[in-house]
């Protein structure tokens, strides 16, 4: 199957080992995996700010990068919410790119529900023997509807152990431009999670999506937590590799 | 902290006050985890709750997009019963509406059933200042009328209260010695109140729904006390939104299933007291004379606005405050606005228009919990971004936001220019990173790193490792 990512800006920029290993996991399942460097960010730090034109200028550069595409897949539940859920709204005005909108839309996956739901695959092979919580975030959960799927594939993980959080559903105060706007409320609520994080004893947290992570992460860096802060395709990948040496 | 409403501060700055109270961000948190927990479990068991709420959202938005019908049909119905009906169209219409019924019956004291729209219109400060006495029944309405505040939630008013407080509260108005204990603080005051209800001249209550099919008008209480409120004395006058209407008794059915498990995890309302009409000849009791207000107040600005109609779809039960993270920290006074959490988020610009509550939509992370608690299924967190989308279209994004927007917009509509302004933050951020991670309070990112640490942009962004990774080659970073 011929896959082309969409590499959201926080990870081409800043966390590019996300990439890496989402790549790797697709090639390591068959996918003929695809990156137009045309691409640069899904519009929605603009879109959620009330800068609809800005994100029209921004998303119209996404979707010429990905229109002949078969299927997108994304590290980001949150930015495929944005291109699902309000793409087609941003162009209502324009019938031509309405159009390109919605078919991308249409194609565009997150990692876990594109493995999980399009290539059937919850077991990726992978063994990480570490204590694991994971922080399902708000858009990725409740605007795309991506719930079970990052579980399903966790469960199959070899000699993990997985902590269920408290407080999970609460979000972790990123919310975009929210967590500089309203820096002080957003810190109180990262604040939270970060100790709920901590409260599990879990060496790792795992995500879906990199800015809710880079957030908590932030958090329990400055409190000088060491838990690592692992997207979940990194986890999985991580794990692949640990299995194939206990192979060797 | 007592009320913020008049204030001329920010969001930010009274939730700034609101996170330095370890006692009311203690409190809040506690009753809203509670009530969130129940509502979880009483859903769960009630099953099939997705549908009870597709069903909650259908009434509402047929009834809504059907008002000036059903708000005939039950008017209509409301006369024929004997019922005085005034239509208000702003606060002051509504608050004149009372103020004369008040004089008519030369009344001094009226006991008040719990009720936003009350709140809205500020009667209570109304009728003082023209020498009548007006006593709230419902406990957390009455202890935060001794307290000289705001309501803080829809449906616990006194959240941000501790039984402490509350025992403070009630000795300085009776000089009396109390515990702290429920029983001892609540016989207070019944005492105090029953007192109240035998005495009152008046009665004014809200409307939880009006029956269109049937000119009834519907309260939930758990006190029992909207009934004395509105049985005891000779007059009754209600207060309530236009858009409180169902069009049919078994509407009302799915609602009072949706709402007390909503709104505080109960299966059942303790209480629900329904009139039609004023006292007949041969009924025991009920006042003899019935007045209706119904109040606009903004409303109708949203009958017809596909964005925000449906904001008009809230039957106030309080869930969306309940799992809202901001509302968790920050608590309702800080909302500065007569409807707290993320409904008041939506609605108090919208009621008001304007700049008073313009930085309310921005109070939010987008999270959508609320949402998902919606029992009639409103999108809030499309709302906030709608309302933030209107504010900048109107012309009211701030300057500096629309300068980081501006270069946002240059930055990343061109990837060319993409790619180059990223090497050029790389080149620059070397001076602030210390072990990989940016922690200096610099410009917008001040916010950020007031709390936690930033991470620097990486040496190799993925589209440049792209090229070693495209065909399976091995040469991971
Ligand atoms: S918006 Fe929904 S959840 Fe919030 S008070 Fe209204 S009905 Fe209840």
């Amino acid at each position: 199957m011929k896959v082309s990512l969409f590499i959201t800006c926080l990870v081409d920029n800043i966390f590019p080992n996300v990439g890496v290993a989402m790549t790797r996991i697709l090639q390591a399942h068959g996918c003929d995996v695809r990156f137009s460097p045309e691409q640069t960010c899904c519009g929605q730090p603009s879109f959620n700010s009330g800068y609809c034109d800005a994100s029209r200028d921004v998303a119209s550069a996404l979707i010429r990068a990905l229109h002949e595409a078969d299927v997108v897949v994304s590290p980001s539940g949150s930015c495929v919410g944005m291109i699902r859920h309000y793409y087609p709204e941003l162009f209502a005005d324009s019938p031509k790119w309405r159009e390109m909108a919605i078919d991308v839309a249409n194609k565009t996956y997150e990692f876990s529900q594109f493995m999980v739901n399009v290539l059937k695959v919850d077991d990726v092979g992978a063994r990480f023997p570490h204590a694991v919580t994971y922080h399902p975030s708000c858009h990725g959960s409740r605007l795309l509807g991506v719930k079970d799927e990052p579980l399903q594939l966790l469960q199959h993980v070899r000699d993990i152990q997985l902590i269920e959080l408290p407080y999970a559903r609460d979000c972790c105060g990123f919310g975009g431009t929210f967590a500089v706007k309203m820096g002080d409320i957003s810190g109180a609520m990262v604040d939270e999670k970060a100790q709920h994080v901590t409260e599990t004893g879990a060496e790792v947290l795992v995500g879906t999506d990199m800015g809710c992570l880079m957030n908590i992460g932030g958090r329990l860096s400055r409190t000088g937590q060491s838990t690592r802060v692992m997207h979940l395709a990194e986890l999985l990948y991580e794990g692949m590799r640990n299995s194939k040496e206990v192979l060797v | 902290m007592t009320n913020a409403s008049e204030s001329s501060t920010t969001v930010l700055q009274r939730a700034e006050v609101a996170m330095q109270d370890e006692f009311l961000r203690k409190a809040v948190r506690f009753t809203t985890d509670r009530l969130r927990n129940k509502k979880q479990t009483v859903t769960a068991s009630f099953g099939n709750w997705e549908a009870w709420r597709e069903r909650g959202e259908a009434i509402r938005a047929h009834t809504i997009a059907n008002l000036d019908f059903y708000l005939g049909q039950f008017a209509d119905n409301l006369e024929k019963q004997g019922a005085h009906v005034h239509f208000a169209h702003d606060a002051a219409e509504a608050v004149t509406a009372v103020r004369q019924v008040v004089r008519e019956k030369g009344a001094k004291q009226i006991v008040k059933s719990k009720s936003m729209v009350s709140e809205e219109i500020h009667i209570n400060q109304h009728l003082e200042e023209d020498g009548v006495r007006v006593i709230e029944t419902d406990l957390g309405e009455y202890i935060i009328q001794l307290a000289h505040e705001a309501p803080s939630h829809i449906i616990i008013p006194a959240i941000h209260k501790n039984r402490e407080q509350i025992r403070d509260l009630f000795e300085a108005d009776s000089a009396n010695n109390l515990s702290t204990e429920t029983r001892d603080l609540t016989a207070f005051a019944r005492r105090r109140l029953r007192e109240a209800f035998l005495s009152a001249d008046i009665g004014i209550t809200g409307c939880n729904f009006g029956i269109a099919e049937t000119g009834s008008m519907v309260l939930f209480t758990n006190e029992g006390n909207a009934d004395m409120v509105m049985n005891i004395p000779k007059t009754h006058i209600v207060v309530m939104g236009m858009e409180r209407i169902l069009p049919t008794l078994s509407d009302l059915e799915v609602m009072a299933h949706l709402l007390p498990k909503s709104a505080t995890g109960q299966n059942v309302i303790t209480y629900m007291s329904m009139i039609t009409g004023p006292k007949r000849s041969l009924d025991h009791d009920g006042p003899t004379d019935l007045h209706v207000i119904i109040l606009d107040n903004g409303r109708s600005r949203q009958l017809g606005d596909a964005q925000f109609q449906a904001v008009l779809h809230c039957i106030r039960c309080g869930a969306c405050l309940n799992v809202c993270p901001v509302y968790r920290q920050i608590g309702g006074h800080a909302y500065g606005a007569v409807y707290p959490g993320p409904i008041g988020a939506v609605l108090s610009p919208l009621l008001n228009g304007g700049e008073q509550y313009s930085d309310l939509p921005y109070a939010s992370s987008l999270c959508g919990a609320c949402y998902e608690a919606c029992p009639v299924r409103i999108p809030l967190h499309d709302m906030l971004v709608h309302e933030r989308q209107r504010q900048v279209q109107n012309g009211h994004g701030k300057p500096l936001e629309q300068l980081a927007m501006k270069g946002y917009r240059q930055m990343f509509a061109k990837p060319g220019c993409y790619r180059l302004a990223v090497r050029m933050a790389r080149s620059f951020q070397g001076p602030l990173v210390r072990n990989g991670k940016i922690r200096a309070r610099i410009g917008p990112l001040g916010g950020w790193t007031a709390t936690r640490d930033f991470p620097a942009l990486a040496k190799r962004s993925f589209r440049d490792l792209w090229p070693n990774l495209q065909n399976g080659g091995d040469s991971d970073e």
